[in-house]
């Protein structure tokens, strides 16, 4: 399925990273971008920054409301799209790939094993 | 709870056609169908249909049913003549809002009232208990109608395109009753929540759907949400109660001091109004852009001078104008057009600065 690519691991709160070596690259998924509409401003931590599983790292911000965005595994932002603070639609036109958000250093690789396949997130939000 | 909520008479057509709908005021409606900017872009830009068939209306008639209106609401009823239609509002003593209304004149002794849906029972237990003394009936006729609003430059046009009655010379706030459009019978009001030009078309809620399919399906309108609606109003600096308005202010303090005619005689309120007015405002509702790309939401704090001064009532990106634009009360010395306040936005002082309002004025046609 298109909207749910094979090759990433998702988060209940609606985030996927995309795991290469030691390294993963963040964003929401196609059902949180839409579920938001619009987005207008998107609120990203500083390269250099410590997150954590599940604790929020930034927000996304659509015309009518502000979500927060949970980081999916811990460990240290080494690089942040700047090409959302003058582009932020790109999260609803391609939330994998040109609206990603963050690349983590994953300080605990073990924390993937907590996230769900393309087919058990698909589930997931199938059964909200 | 979700059974308790009550449902438009488009509800399954607008799940039909895909909307997100939630609750609001007592209600499951319509947030947004395709997406909020397309369709508050329709509206600026061509023609968008709304359901807002939640609205209350309320009935008042009997001989002395101007004479109460009068009594109870703060504009000037008396200028209106039969097919014209007034923003009022229903004042408490302490002349705050119990609810902002429209006021449409059938006759002298009947007027039909357009209230928020969330305070429809407390405006019919309002007026009726104050309409003790006074040969009059107030009337709860909510069920009997659902509302939809046509708003738009192209608003005009398409209603027209789908009448016989000719309405070319139907002005703003006024309106016509048994206009028949698609079919349907319907009252025709030129008023609007958005800022544009448009109708509000109250029909029986079993003809809604027949109106609503020839609004968007022959004539092409946007089906448009309560969020657009949102987005649409603050554009227009129009108020929305339990935002900018409740029972802890007056009209003064909303800038709708023009509303208020206290020349009319004595109504709910007055003494309360001619004592602010004496004294002067302490406070004022006033417009503000923010200086930043982080949209400021309702509720967000508004700081000066190191302190708190008030709290966003109204917050968001303007789909129109792309800005972020708001509304606060503030502090009266702090309201003049230029003054730079600032927004807490997750611990961030974003700067504000306050500007001329309406943040869009519709271009003369």
């Amino acid at each position: 399925m298109a909207n749910y690519p094979d090759d990433l691991q998702y988060s209940k709160d609606h985030e996927w990273i995309r795991v290469t070596g030691d390294t993963g690259r963040v964003g929401i998924t196609h059902y949180a971008q839409e579920s938001l509409g619009d987005v207008v401003y998107v609120d990203l931590p500083k390269v250099g920054t410590t997150v954590k599983a599940n604790e929020p790292f930034g927000s996304v911000e659509s015309v009518k409301a502000v979500s927060e965005l949970f980081a999916p595994v811990s460990g240290e932002v080494i690089e942040v799209n700047t090409k959302l603070a003058d582009a932020p639609e790109l999260v609803n036109s391609s939330p994998y790939d040109e609206g990603w958000m963050i690349v983590i250093k994953l300080s605990n690789p073990s924390e993937l094993d907590a996230l769900l396949s393309a087919a058990e997130y698909e589930d997931f939000i199938n059964e909200k | 709870m979700s059974s308790e909520l009550k449902q438009s008479p488009l509800d399954a057509v607008h799940r039909s056609l895909g909307a997100k709908m939630a609750p609001f005021a007592g209600w499951t409606m319509p947030i947004e169908y395709g997406g909020l900017v397309a369709e508050h872009m329709a509206v600026r830009t061509a023609v968008g249909v709304f359901d807002v068939s939640h609205m209350g209306e309320i009935l008042v008639r009997g001989r002395e049913a101007l004479k109460f209106i009068q009594s109870v609401t703060c504009n000037d009823a008396a200028r209106l003549a039969d097919g014209q239609a007034q923003y009022s509002a229903l004042l408490t003593e302490q002349g705050t809002f119990v609810d902002d209304i429209l006021v449409h004149r059938f006759a002298e002794d009947a007027y039909f009232l357009c209230v928020n849906a969330a305070n429809t029972d407390k405006d019919v237990n309002w007026l009726t208990q104050r309409a003790a003394g006074f040969e009059v009936e107030v009337h709860n006729v909510s069920a009997a109608y659902a509302q939809l609003a046509v708003q738009g430059p192209q608003a005009a046009a398409l209603v027209q395109s789908l009448t016989t009655d000719d309405l070319t010379g139907l002005g703003y706030y006024r309106f016509r009753r048994e206009v028949v459009i698609a079919g349907v019978p319907t009252l025709a009001a030129r008023t609007g929540y958005t800022g544009e030009d448009g109708f509000e078309l109250y029909c029986a809620p079993d003809d809604a759907e027949r109106l609503w399919t020839a609004l968007t399906t022959t004539g092409g309108a946007t089906p448009c949400g309560l969020g657009a609606r949102n987005t649409l109003r603050l554009e227009a600096k129009m108020v929305l109660y339990g935002h900018e308005i409740d029972e802890t202010v007056t009209p003064l303090e909303a800038d709708l001091g023009w509303m208020c005619k206290l020349g009319k005689g004595d109504f709910l309120g007055r003494d309360a109004l001619l004592r602010q007015k004496e004294t002067g405002l302490t406070r004022k509702l006033v417009g503000f852009e923010v200086e930043d790309r982080v949209p400021v939401r309702d509720g967000y704090p508004l700081v000066a001078d190191g302190r708190e001064i008030g709290h966003v009532t109204s917050g968001s990106p303007s789909p129109f104008l792309k800005k972020n634009i708001g509304l606060a009360y503030l502090p009266i010395d702090k309201t003049a057009v230029g003054t730079q306040v600032f927004a807490v936005v997750r611990g961030r002082e974003v700067p504000c600065r306050i500007v001329s309002t309406p943040f869009y004025t519709r271009p003369k046609a």
